[in-house]
């Protein structure tokens, strides 16, 4: 990595940092962290369609890169046993931004971004699908990877790695019955 | 020519008759004659296709029609891991060959799981398929893959009859150790 390169980096980091002050005065419950040059954003839920709508339109983050989600069960220093992690960019200004929605049980409700980016859809279905986060307002709420019969959120720390039978749950076929 | 065993109506017959068991001689246009399915889900599959192709050349064991639609075909060749979405298309795929048909169970995955030993992987085919020869490997070299077409060969041609008794037999039956032992949770995951 050239000296160019290292100093290009920081300075999209402070560019990124003057759009969260920007942004703070709008949402003034706003906690912000920075690791390695990329800031990341925590929000409430009650928040996190406005704020998302006033990025893409005012703040030029055009694009949602991913959603996913972390299981912090057990994890050191945890206060929230989900975070819904949704990544923008901005294609024009080159900018990155992390927003984080902390989600507990039971209530695993989070707003649907596909209002906003329609590209949430199958992301969202995902999340679903291995978290069990459900999506108010998602249009076709369905699982996206596994059998729809399948009844767990396997990605979620508390599901044991080797399943509990479903991969030994089938009819077994026979010799002489074709 | 008399040859011993030979029963006595026999003698007589010109030196350029072959005699023998209709069985048998249906199993010998069998074995040189397999069409393989192939059933490739991963690494596996690339040396399926080594086999088949010109350094291997796996027409020279009679096996090299590779037909994708089961209805043409009497030999599956599982070569890669199948995880538990999959294994009702195989179990379909394998209902709609025609009998006689046998399955090769090729690589550690598709024999056991491998590495993979995690909720979706079915820990080897063998648990809801039939199985007649395994491959080790991960993957297998195409030789190895051949070894197994070659003993597949032997078999059909030690045990295959016409009507194909040799597939209803009581240690065909059998269910698998492994399979009674496990634990079997929940319902609805099998549409074969």
């Amino acid at each position: 990595m050239t000296d160019q390169q290292t100093t290009d980096e920081q300075a999209t980091g402070t560019a990124e940092q003057k759009v969260f002050e920007q942004i703070a005065t709008q949402f003034p419950g706003l906690a912000e962290s920075e690791f390695r040059g990329q800031t990341r954003v925590v929000v409430s839920r009650d928040e996190l369609l406005t704020l998302m709508q006033a990025l893409r339109d005012e703040y030029s983050f055009d694009m949602l890169v991913d959603v996913t989600c972390v299981d912090y069960l057990n994890y050191r220093g945890a206060e929230d046993r989900f975070h819904v992690v949704y990544q923008l960019a901005g294609t024009d200004s080159g900018l990155r931004l992390t927003v984080c929605l902390p989600l507990n049980e039971p209530d695993l409700n989070a707003p649907s971004m596909t209002a906003l980016w329609s590209g949430a859809n199958w992301m969202e279905r995902e999340v679903w699908d291995m978290f069990g986060i459900r999506f108010e307002g998602h249009p076709d709420l369905r699982r996206i990877l596994l059998p729809d019969a399948f009844e767990a959120h396997p990605l979620r720390k508390d599901y044991p790695l080797q399943g509990r039978g479903e991969r030994h749950n089938f009819e077994v076929l026979r010799r002489g019955e074709g | 020519m008399a040859v011993a065993g030979m029963p006595e109506h026999f003698e007589g017959l010109p030196e350029n008759v072959v005699v023998s068991r209709l069985d048998e001689l249906g199993s010998w246009c069998r074995k040189n004659s397999l069409w393989p399915m192939p059933f490739a889900t991963a690494c596996c599959g690339i040396e399926l296709m080594a086999t088949g192709a010109s350094r291997h050349d796996l027409a020279r064991f009679g096996a090299e029609v590779f037909r994708f639609s089961p209805r043409q075909c009497d030999l599956m060749i599982v070569a890669g891991r199948v995880v538990m979405k999959m294994l009702p298309v195989l179990q379909r795929i394998w209902q709609q060959m025609p009998e006689p048909k046998w399955c090769i169970s090729m690589g550690a995955c598709a024999s056991t799981g491998g590495v993979f030993d995690t909720y979706s992987v079915v820990q080897g085919i063998d648990r809801f398929v039939p199985v007649d020869m395994y491959v080790p490997g991960c993957p297998p070299r195409p030789e190895q893959l051949i070894q197994a077409i070659i003993d597949l060969q032997d078999k059909i041609q030690a045990e295959g009859t016409l009507n194909g008794r040799e597939f209803l037999s009581a240690q065909q039956q059998m269910t698998k150790r492994a399979l009674v032992e496990l634990p079997i949770l929940g319902q609805g995951f099998s549409q074969p």
